[in-house]
């Protein structure tokens, strides 16, 4: 069969020197579900920006229907059949799904007014024909994220794209919610529509894709049959050596408890309960995980932990001591440190060098000044020292952070917060958006500090990553504590996936 | 190659910055002057032509480079305090206020007037730094709605409680001459001032980059978010800054009086905090690059004067060729693909490197 798509030598340098694809070639055959994998930092996105008109590359030539393109923005990728979802989905949040829908595209009255029946009927016309179930009438803002999910591929259907682009779809699904997804892919291939799925997570892929092409370091590594290569052999091949996939062994030696949260409860401006009524205990040499969907509260609880939100109610403990209502500053200097969820915002200050950013929970301490002077050499020295230590790949402590990729900024915040011996470690989605080897290098971080003692608190919502680290798991949704499981042995994903939609709860 | 121009991009970026300037400049002149070649050489050469005239720039230099520091520490933080220029004129008035209304000793004299404008200057930027830090104030409005309350009070004290009724003039009493900053070279009127000037531009540098607080104030410029995540008190930082800031305009002020005019005998605020604005940007708010910043305006803006009395050009030229030169320094994205064009070079040689070593 010819060729959909065929993407030939395309090489993309971002401004900040990183080469995301070094000669990318790949054809996308019609009527196929195509996925194409690789961990992050491969440069999968970087592809498919260029392929959708956000990017352009630098060298490199794309063909849609052997029709050679250049593309200057998505629309004149959609002009060519060529539709988007991506990870942030860009939805209105404040227009209904029909008016999401046909968002741009309007049906109109003599020209000026909008049809809304109209558009009603279009909208429910593509929805019935692809079987993809939406309510037309409700905001989306009031939609559960695989709901929305579905909203924006529609959006793109009714665009008339042959080709839909699907970048990590399923890393805002629950495993339930993700076998919906699938079902839809399926019955949109029937349908003579073309899929290209990005992601990371083999089971899927192997689940759903008829063709594979696995990428890594901005390279394509192989493009085959999806039947004939093993999940095994898609790992080997997306890392480039054998991983393993097992639980952390137990650790023997767990103390007494040191973080205790007590009836915790936050209402934000708008005067909405975020956080009901939250408790919980973690030991020394214990991790414990905080699972759910992104937007449950974790966010605020995590703030008012650090100090950086205030609570309504409750107690928050540091070894029988409230530390609620202390500054960043106090609670730090109670050896507690804080991996926060965004590393742009909160964890780096990207325009400043590695070693002012690796010093700034302790610029003030003793070595590092001499009274209101700060100690370059001294500082250049510990930081040179945590270069190496973490493995952060940088010609030197002066260089940017906005030089360095994902995975090494990452690698910065973890240096900075894992370095002074914690005593309580609050460490937000760790590993997102870095590559397997640091995620590697986090995770055996973590370990070592529940096994030097530390109390880890994980939130995470990641099932692989809180399966592998956690000693003992709660789910939360909407702001509440939904189930608690005290023991991992004999738990999946399957059986958080409920807990964390909200379908059931513990009684 | 690549690599050099990578690292000293910025500073690249702004000579030629400079020099577009003057090529346009050079184009305007040759259109509407009757004599463009003698024009030109007005503009350039004319301020090096004469001992006054060199004296001149450094007389101007003076208090720009005390206005750009005191608007680089603010901006550091990113802080947007414009609040140099009342803080000056204020600092100015209580300085010579405090100096006719005290007899001291000589050297203790000149120290202290000083330090009393600097003190009144911090105390005018808490103001500022305080409605930020609590109320969330924006501080490019409350700055400059502070600028006409230090002008007017200013204004106020002088010309109710301090003026020379024999002047002839709106303008204070004559300082004692002990309290004067010595001019010390004859047939200008530089005086220890500019000495004043560049050693603050030293300390503000060290500051900056050398004592906690220093560091305080830039990661918090950097990132907002990063400085109160990791613990530094933002507020602190938000007030400080802006009072530090004040404290440099307030020297600026005092210089002024004790070193040129020798009384106060501003009836409009004289500009400088704007000037301060202009230098802190074509310095990246880097005090050590503001001392250079301030010699070149202070240079464009003799020659605009030597321009505008001995040609048939106006001074207004100068502003053209100034306002030029800070549309395209603040104007981000220019020569940003020229660098990106490097930058992806630079990539792909170091790229194919790595691959013949692997």
């Amino acid at each position: 069969m010819d060729p959909i798509i065929s993407i030939k030598r395309i090489v993309k340098v971002y401004p900040n020197g990183v080469v995301a694809n070094k000669g990318v070639s790949v054809d996308i055959e019609p009527t196929t579900i195509h996925a194409i994998v690789g961990e992050n930092g491969a440069g999968k996105t970087t592809l498919m920006k260029i392929l959708f008109g956000i990017e352009e590359a630098q060298e490199g030539e794309i063909f849609i229907r052997g029709k050679k393109v250049h593309f200057k923005s998505p629309i004149d990728a959609i002009k060519m059949g060529i539709g988007m979802v991506h990870q942030q989905l860009m939805l209105a949040e404040d227009l209904t799904v029909c008016e999401n829908l046909t968002l741009g595209i309007e049906p109109r009255m003599f020209g000026v007014f909008l049809n809304k029946n109209k558009a009603f009927e279009i909208a429910d016309a593509y929805s019935k024909k692809f079987g993809i179930d939406v309510p037309l009438n409700k905001k989306v803002k009031d939609l559960p994220i695989g709901v929305k999910q579905r909203v924006e591929i529609l959006k793109a259907l009714l665009r008339n794209v042959d080709v839909l682009i699907l970048d990590e779809p399923t890393s805002v699904l629950t495993p339930q919610e993700t076998e919906v997804f699938f079902k839809t892919l399926f019955s949109l291939r029937d349908n003579g529509k073309t899929i290209i799925f990005i992601s990371h997570k083999l089971k899927e892929v192997k689940a759903i894709a008829d063709k594979i092409t696995i990428m890594r370091d901005g390279k394509v590594v192989i493009t085959e049959d999806a039947k004939d290569v093993s999940e095994h052999e898609i790992a080997r091949l997306m890392v480039g050596r054998e991983i393993t996939f097992e639980h952390l062994p137990k650790n023997e030696n767990v103390g007494t408890v040191i973080f205790e949260v007590q009836n915790l409860s936050y209402k934000n401006d708008g005067n909405v309960e975020v956080l009901k009524n939250i408790s919980f205990a973690i030991r020394s040499g214990e991790i414990l995980a905080i699972a759910g969907v992104d937007g449950n509260g974790q966010t605020e609880l995590v703030e008012i932990l650090t100090g950086l939100k205030k609570a309504t109610s409750g107690n928050v403990l540091l070894d029988g001591k409230s530390i609620l209502g202390l500054s960043p500053r106090e609670i730090r200097e109670k050896n507690v440190s804080h991996i926060p969820e965004d590393r742009m915002k909160n964890g780096v200050a990207d325009k400043a060098k590695i070693k002012e950013n690796l010093i700034s929970d302790r610029y003030y301490k003793e070595g590092f000044s001499k009274g209101e002077r700060l100690d370059w050499n001294y500082i250049d020295k510990i930081s040179s020292g945590l270069i190496k230590k973490f493995n952060i790949l940088a010609l030197s402590g002066d260089t940017t952070v906005n030089a360095l990729s994902g995975g090494n900024i990452q690698k910065v915040v973890v240096a900075r917060e894992l370095s002074l011996s914690p005593r309580v470690i609050i460490a937000d989605q760790p590993i997102r958006g870095i590559d397997v080897g640091s995620e590697e290098l986090v995770h055996s971080l973590l370990k070592d500090a529940r096994d030097n003692g530390s109390a880890v608190l994980l939130v995470s919502a990641d099932l692989d990553e809180i399966l592998k680290l956690a000693t003992h798991i709660i789910v939360i949704y909407d702001g509440e504590i939904v189930v608690r499981f005290d023991s991992i042995d004999n738990i999946t994903g399957q059986d958080l996936g409920p807990y964390m939609l909200g379908i059931k709860r513990e009684a | 190659m690549e690599k050099f121009i990578l690292k000293y991009f910025n500073l690249m970026r702004t000579i030629i910055v400079i020099l577009i300037g003057a090529v346009i400049s050079i184009f305007i002149i040759f259109l509407v002057s009757k004599n463009a070649l003698g024009s030109l050489k007005y503009l350039f050469l004319g301020p090096f032509l004469s001992t006054s005239r060199m004296g001149n720039i450094l007389e101007f230099a003076t208090p720009i480079l005390f206005c750009g520091i005191a608007i680089a520490i603010p901006f550091q933080a990113s802080q947007f305090n414009v609040g140099a220029e009342g803080a000056f004129f204020f600092s100015a008035a209580i300085g010579t206020a405090f100096a006719l209304s005290v007899k001291l000793p000589g050297f203790v004299y000149v120290i202290l007037t000083i330090l009393v404008a600097g003190i009144v200057g911090a105390l005018w930027g808490f103001v500022p730094g305080f409605l930020k830090a609590k109320w969330k104030v924006n501080m490019v409005v409350s700055t400059l709605m502070l600028n006409y309350i230090a002008y007017f009070i200013g204004l106020y004290i002088i010309n109710y409680h301090f003026r020379d009724k024999s002047a002839g003039y709106l303008a204070s009493y004559w300082l004692p001459q002990s309290d004067w900053l010595k001019q010390f070279i004859p047939g200008t009127r530089v005086h220890v001032g500019v000495f004043i000037a560049i050693a603050c531009a030293f300390v503000a540098y060290y500051f900056l980059y050398h004592t906690k607080l220093g560091y305080e104030i830039r990661m918090t410029g950097f990132n907002f978010h990063f400085a109160r995540y990791s613990g530094i008190d933002v507020f602190k930082v938000i007030v400080l800054s802006s009072m530090i800031g004040g404290f440099f305009a307030g020297l600026g002020g005092i210089s002024e009086v004790m070193g040129i005019h020798r009384r106060f005998l501003w009836q409009i605020s004289p500009g400088y905090g704007w000037d301060g604005v202009v230098v802190a940007i074509i310095g990246r708010n880097n005090p050590l690059l503001i001392i250079f910043a301030s010699l070149f305006l202070a240079y464009l803006r003799i020659g605009g004067h030597v321009l505008n009395l001995l040609s048939d050009i106006p001074f207004e030229m100068v502003i053209v060729i100034e306002s030029i030169i800070i549309l395209l320094i603040t104007a981000e994205a220019f020569l940003e693909t020229m660098k990106y064009r490097i930058t992806v070079k630079e990539s792909e040689r170091k790229e194919a490197l790595d691959e013949s070593a692997s």
